[in-house]
């Protein structure tokens, strides 16, 4: 690399308790480059870049902005340097407004009782945003009354609103819809041509070869390479992070039966959605996609007994059911996997044997009880099948990787015998190879006899695992389409609502 | 971090070290950090140990007597307060049950009840007193430390409405037993409050209610998504916590021979206190049965040693302040 490069990362070494997270990493970049860093869950991306926001210190190594040594201590000193951060975990105030958030620490104001100039502040804020292309947003509503997509928009407009030399993105589109990622898309790019550089990480590929202009590849805290998008396609990236080729990337699939499992009838819920209606078979695995914020998770939860619905129907094998809580659900058979694991699907502050086994203590229990043998027996069973690792029933859930935390998540629920699967984004967040053995294990469990409603923002995982496919849009189902049918133009479209 | 290339560690064999780990373990604490949560303990109690090694009454049998029937009180209350932090909630109502407790039985022997008669409805008033907390913080999501503060008020209004005077109970019978009963060497109180933590240990490592109230501490949402219900644990955790207060109160006033109405004021900072020193994290995620044993015979012994050195008390509670940085302090950088 040229002496040009504007960050120079050289020799960094980074270890937590005796785990080496960085070896030895040489990293640079250039200015007005969008950089992405990729690689599996755990391979090093956040400890990286977390060194270099100063949220994490270096235990070796030197790091240099436009060729001269920079001592990055502290979150506030890095930002001082010109190094911002937008991670995954939010850093707003929830009840100060957009604008008072995005114009944190320098509010307009003035005069001798320092009072707060509120027109001018908000004015400020929609230029800010107006100037990003992030528009729709008020800056008077308070951040927490804002979806979690905008809420992201709002952090990522916070740290662009003072022209960063160096901004990191850390998964910015986890929550966002594809119409606000072109939008942070052609932010970055207009980002990049005033000399910033943009470091950019994120799990989704397609993603990284659109925007990136260069792709680093991390693997147990090792530099494997870089590359250009041009020069490489998904298939050698994918090689680089795992360190293998993998094989099939969708399982085979039978043919679903006959029999209907769950049924539901014009199920609705006032400023959620309404409406809804669909069948799912025995076997089968029914994709549903749309965007973010078009109602699909709200109707699980609603099926899931998490939340109430205003009217409809569900029916369980022809039985009519109405779970009031998710413990009726749980005692009908119907299981939900959340989209947020850390959020709701995991305890990590217990076990993975008290996460796994939480949802059937009931059957494993006796007079309150926990038959410790029995529930070591089918714990083991469960981290065997599903390659749980380390195999260590009494390793914490924080200690694991996200995959391996998502697949607590889904022994939890295959120990409770469910009939009904409702899974909410199962692969996000989860590094590629556990993706393809989620991918495989949910085949497994639609060939067991599984009904399973598969919700999902990746189309190329609806389109690879579904026998049909449902398209939801701001709260109502507009298409079901067949495996045969089925494409990513058409569910694109009907889910933004293009016809055809 | 996972690596592919590190080879998994075998799964350990059932070895003599399992059931060590399990009786120490902090809940949801990595494994190899056990030792070093209780380091802080070990060493400080050995210290204390031979400062008290230095004085001539430490040692004997009326002073360590009088240790252990002096940590009665704040060991029971610190089981209960244990679990209602587990959850990830406090009760800082304890006191006001104590003195209730303590002088409902003394009024109600008085009356001429039976002692255990008048026990038993005291240990339902505090099962009672809990209940109402835990109704209000699992019913109306409100937040424990506020519910708490009121229902310590209330609990107080309700003491004094009951009798605004002390009671001595002239039935011999009321000390006898429990205050100044002994089983060879060990004071009746003290035995009572040491089988207590098995069995506090026991609930919340190998029962159904125990490890949920646990994980709701940890993530409460997720509890509730397993199909849990999370209400009900809440409720059964305060009215636990309400059941020790009740049985410390009891045995306080039978201690003493005497149920003061003002009693227990602050008594739920040294529970705290105790909970914390053992590892308990006060938000929920973190704190096990045999720490807090620890935690309650720390501050048991610095408040012997104290008396023993004739330390005002004034200073005592400066130094106990003082011990509780420390030791949430020693504990900070694993986190």
């Amino acid at each position: 690399m040229p002496d040009s490069d504007f960050l120079q990362m050289r020799g960094i070494n980074k270890s937590f308790d005796g785990t080496q997270a960085l070896r030895e990493v040489d990293f640079s970049a250039l200015a007005g480059e969008v950089h992405a860093i990729s690689g599996e869950n755990g391979a090093g991306k956040s400890t990286l870049v977390k060194i270099l926001s100063g949220a994490l210190q270096r235990d070796a190594g030197e790091v240099l902005l436009g060729g001269v040594p920079v001592e990055l201590g502290t979150p506030v000193r890095a930002r001082r340097l010109g190094v911002h951060a937008v991670y995954q975990e939010f850093s707003l105030v929830p009840h100060l407004t957009v604008a008072e958030n995005i114009l944190m620490g320098e509010m307009p104001g003035g005069g001798v009782l320092g009072l707060v100039d509120w027109a001018r502040a908000n004015r400020r804020a929609e230029e800010i945003l107006q100037e990003i292309g992030f528009v729709g947003i008020d800056v008077r509503k308070r951040v927490r009354q804002l979806s979690v997509s905008h809420q992201q928009m709002v952090e990522i407009a916070k740290a662009v609103a003072v022209r960063p030399r160096i901004l990191i993105l850390d998964e910015p589109s986890a929550v966002l819809s594809q119409e606000e990622l072109d939008r942070l898309f052609a932010l970055v790019r207009q980002l990049r041509q005033e000399s910033t550089l943009i470091l950019y990480i994120s799990h989704r590929l397609d993603e990284v070869f659109e925007v990136a202009d260069r792709i680093t590849v991390l693997k147990d805290g090792q530099v494997i390479g870089t590359v250009r998008p041009q020069e490489a396609d998904q298939k050698q990236l994918i090689k680089m992070m795992v360190g293998r080729t993998l094989g099939e990337i969708y399982p085979s699939r039978q043919p679903p039966g006959r029999e209907v499992m769950l049924e539901v009838n014009g199920l609705a819920k006032a400023g959620a959605f309404s409406d809804i209606s669909f069948s799912l078979r025995r076997g089968e695995i029914l994709g549903m996609s749309g965007l973010v914020g078009s109602g699909r998770t709200q109707v699980a939860r609603c099926i899931f007994g998490a939340e109430p619905f205003d009217a409809g129907e569900i029916r369980l094998e022809g039985r009519p059911v109405h779970p009031r809580s998710p413990r009726d659900a749980v005692r009908e058979g119907i299981a939900l996997l959340t989209e947020d694991r850390k959020r709701d699907g995991l305890v990590l502050s217990c076990t993975i044997r008290d996460n796994a086994s939480m949802a059937s203590f009931e059957s494993l229990s006796r007079w309150g009880i926990i038959h410790r043998r029995e529930q070591e027996a089918r714990v083991r069973e469960k981290v065997q099948e599903l390659d749980i690792r380390p195999p260590l029933i009494d390793r914490l859930a924080r200690q694991l990787s996200g995959g391996n935390q998502q697949k607590v998540v889904l022994a939890k629920w295959l120990m409770t015998q469910a009939k009904i699967l409702i899974l909410d984004e199962p692969t996000r967040g989860v590094d590629v190879a556990t993706k393809v053995e989620i991918y495989q294990i949910i085949g497994d469990l639609a060939a067991k006899g599984l009904g399973i409603l598969l919700i999902s923002s990746e189309l190329p995982e609806v389109l690879g695992m579904s026998d049909r496919a449902l398209v939801m849009r701001q709260g109502r189902l507009v298409g079901e389409y067949t495996r045969a049918q089925a494409s990513e133009e058409k569910l694109l479209a009907s889910a933004a609502g293009v016809s055809q | 971090m996972t690596s592919g290339s590190t080879p998994t560690p075998p799964i350990p064999a059932k070895a003599g070290g399992g059931l060590r780990t399990s009786l120490l373990g902090r809940v949801g604490s990595a494994p190899r950090r056990r030792w070093v949560d209780y380091a802080f303990i070990i060493a400080f109690v050995v210290l204390l140990l031979i400062t008290a090694a230095t004085s001539d009454v430490f040692f004997t049998q009326r002073n360590l007597s009088n240790l252990m029937r002096q940590t009665v009180t704040n060991g029971l209350l610190s089981m209960g307060m244990l679990v209602t932090i587990l959850t990830g909630g406090v009760d800082l109502s304890v006191g006001p049950v104590v003195a209730l407790t303590g002088i409902m039985a003394a009024g109600l022997t008085e009356q001429g009840l039976p002692l255990w008669g008048a026990m038993l409805i005291c240990l339902l008033v505090g099962v009672g007193a809990g209940a109402v907390n835990g109704f209000f913080i699992s019913r109306f999501k409100l937040q424990p430390f506020i519910v708490t503060i009121a229902t310590m008020g209330a609990f107080r209004g309700l003491v004094f409405v009951y009798s605004d005077i002390p009671i001595t109970p002239t039935d011999p019978s009321f000390r006898a037993i429990l205050g100044a009963g002994f089983i060879g060497p060990l004071p009746v109180s003290a035995v009572i409050m040491l089988a207590c933590f098995p069995v506090v240990w026991f609930f919340l490592n190998r029962m159904k209610a125990g490890r949920a109230i646990v994980a709701i501490g940890g993530n409460e949402e997720a509890v509730r998504l397993a199909g849990i219900s999370v209400p009900r644990h809440i409720l059964l955790a305060y009215m636990i916590s309400g059941f020790f207060a009740a049985l410390a109160g009891v045995i306080l006033a039978s201690r003493l021979g005497i149920a003061q109405p003002s009693v227990g004021s602050g008594f739920e900072l040294d529970a705290i206190a105790a909970c914390v020193i053992g590892g308990a994290i006060l938000g929920g995620g973190g704190g096990s049965a045999f720490g807090t044993l620890a935690g309650v015979v720390t501050l048991g012994l610095i408040n012997n040693l104290l008396n023993l050195y004739n330390v005002q008390s004034y200073y005592q509670q400066i130094f106990k302040g003082l011990i509780i940085l420390v030791a949430v302090l020693a504990r900070r950088k694993e986190r």
